[in-house]
């Protein structure tokens, strides 16, 4: 199976909204990491390196875009979730300006970073914020396409990538805002994942058909807007939700769904995520070990619950 | 001469309103909204600024951020004196439902620039602005003002430094040097001094003017436009509360409106 990282897709994709003249691309001292700098090798004038200073890369942004341009800045989704959230709260939401933001390096797979720089809350800092949109792509192609799709898109938008690449499990299609995938269908359990986390997903689907557990799995980029109508169809017939996320258990994809089947349709919801803990120095396969992003952990962890 | 006596006359005028929509909204900054009321005087009547109020979203109109938005009932004031909204509307300042918010909100009111309050991130805004023009190859100016206290902010030095890099010569930076802000005396709060050291270390061209002389000024603005290699930062010195006698240099009237009797009061002083 093809392993590609998302970070990759939104270099590649930028080349290629770049041909749209209004497109300008901000990054702070890590283009070469968030991969900005492919923008930057065709269309160098409308490249900015904002230093190390991640607020005012996001301000800066901003006014771009009161200006009539379309920025896209990136950094480490640790810094400009948490360093820049103030710019992303005060002048992009507050505004509801047409910025894209993209957190690279998301999650604990960073790796040997270690936990500093291993962004866990960042879906749910943006998530809370008005007018934000925010997607999360399972794999190389739907990071691509999110951000092809992002151009026409009103408002301001948070991308998370990754740094560690991952097989590619999606169709090279168009994307759409709100709107989720059902990858696998089954009638025993519902498994929405989000990121690297849906490829896990379903391979514990295929281990848990082994044991006669038949999984829905849903890949559910849009985080925000969330695509109700398929996590509502998914939860009424197994009656039991499973969600998982390389992200806290607090704010991220899991509370997304809970929030709207508490209120929609009360059933059995159980997040998998990081428990409200920080990350650690290590390869990325050996936090994964340690923190139950593992197809027999997860399928465990699923058969564990129904049992219990 | 003449023109000076002009702008001194519109700014008393502008001084009566600030403090009469303060009285009615019963909050809201009156001496910081004092202090720069000359300054916008000049620059959008005095000549310095291109705009036209009938089509605020003019591509080629020079920009003002007020980066201490707080002081947004001068900005409000003035706006509605060059005719981008009915003055009527000054009346519901603060009142839910009304465009002219606690802070300046850039959604809501035509002639407002950026959303501004939380400091810092109005210069930071006008950094993009200026930026921007170079990639839509305009010639308009970006004029930003931000507080003495505000320069406490470590956002605004992030903003001075990719200004000096990116050597924004259409930016202009305007500091409001009452040197008072809510706590006290900026010297005593933070020492925020050396301001001109500061700003030409991050490669800007600096200036000093009185903040209230009408001539000083222009003539200060004037010349700041015609830098084309650098970003340009004019220090002005400002009374807070200038033109009323009894808030002059209060630190008191920082975030306080005028009570019936005060209104009263500087109406008079204001004739």
């Amino acid at each position: 199976m093809e392993k590609k990282a998302t970070r990759e897709a939104y270099g590649k994709a930028l080349i290629e909204i770049g041909k749209d003249e209004k497109v300008v691309v901000l990054d702070a001292d890590l283009s070469g990491s968030t991969k900005s700098s492919e923008f930057k090798k065709v269309y160098p004038d409308r490249f900015f390196n904002m230093g190390i200073a991640e607020s005012n890369m996001v301000d800066v942004a901003a006014g771009m875009a009161l200006s009539g341009l379309k920025p896209y800045a990136s950094s480490f989704a640790v810094f400009i979730s948490g360093r820049a959230f103030e710019p992303v709260r005060q002048s992009i939401c507050y505004q509801n300006l047409n910025v894209v933001l993209c957190g690279s390096h998301s999650g604990i797979s960073v790796g040997e970073d270690g936990g500093s720089h291993q962004a866990i809350a960042d879906i749910s800092l943006m998530r809370s914020l008005p007018n934000m949109k925010v997607f999360v792509p399972a794999d190389y192609n739907e990071a691509y396409n999110i951000v092809l799709a992002t151009v026409k898109m009103e408002g301001p938008v948070y991308i998370r990538t990754s740094r560690a690449k991952s097989p590619i499990i999606t169709e090279d299609k168009n994307f759409e805002s709100g709107k989720a995938a059902v990858l696998k269908s089954g009638n025993d359990v519902s498994l929405i994942a989000c990121g690297m986390m849906s490829y896990i997903a379903l391979e514990a689907a295929l281990l848990l058909k082994q044991d006669g557990i038949d999984v829905e799995v849903i890949n559910s980029p849009s985080i925000k807007p969330l695509d109700e109508e398929t996590v509502y169809k998914s939860a009424k017939k197994t009656k039991r939700v499973f969600t998982i996320e390389e992200h806290s258990v607090i704010g991220g994809l899991g509370s997304a769904v809970s929030e709207f089947l508490s209120e929609n349709l009360p059933v059995y919801v159980h997040k998998i995520g990081i428990e409200d803990t920080f990350g650690e120095s290590g390869t990325k396969d050996d936090l994964f070990c340690k923190f139950g992003f593992t197809k027999e952990a997860v399928a465990k962890r699923i058969k564990d619950r129904l049992n219990g | 001469m003449e023109d000076f006596k002009r702008l001194e006359e519109i700014a008393k005028t502008i001084r009566r309103n600030i403090l009469t929509m303060l009285n009615k909204a019963g909050s809201g900054h009156s001496g910081g909204s004092l202090s720069i009321t000359d300054i916008l005087v000049a620059l959008y009547f005095g000549g310095i600024m291109k705009y036209d109020a009938k089509r605020p979203n003019w591509e080629d109109r020079d920009r003002l951020v007020l980066s201490k938005g707080h002081a947004c009932p001068a900005l409000y004031a003035t706006l509605a004196e060059v005719g981008f909204f009915d003055k009527e509307l000054l009346w519901t300042l603060r009142q839910l439902g009304s465009p002219l918010q606690g802070h300046p909100d850039s959604k809501k009111l035509p002639g407002i620039e950026a959303s501004t309050g939380s400091l810092g991130n109005g210069i930071s805004q006008a950094v993009g602005m200026a930026l921007a023009a170079r990639v839509l190859k305009k010639k308009y100016n970006v004029f930003c003002i931000v507080g003495d206290g505000e320069m406490q902010e470590g956002l605004v030095y992030e903003a001075l430094m990719a200004a000096g890099h990116y050597k924004l010569s259409n930016l202009i930076v305007i500091v409001d040097n009452n040197g008072l802000q809510i706590d006290g005396q900026c010297k005593d709060v933070m020492n925020i001094y050396p301001l001109k050291e500061k700003f030409e270390a991050f490669n800007f061209r600096t200036y000093e003017m009185s903040g209230h002389i009408y001539k000083n000024i222009m003539d200060t603005l004037t010349t700041a436009k015609r830098n084309v290699v650098s970003p340009t930062a004019v220090i002005a010195r400002t009374v807070k509360g200038m033109g009323v006698s009894f808030m002059e240099n209060r630190v008191e009237y920082h975030g306080v409106a005028p009570s019936d009797e005060e209104l009263e009061k500087a109406l008079k002083e204001l004739e």
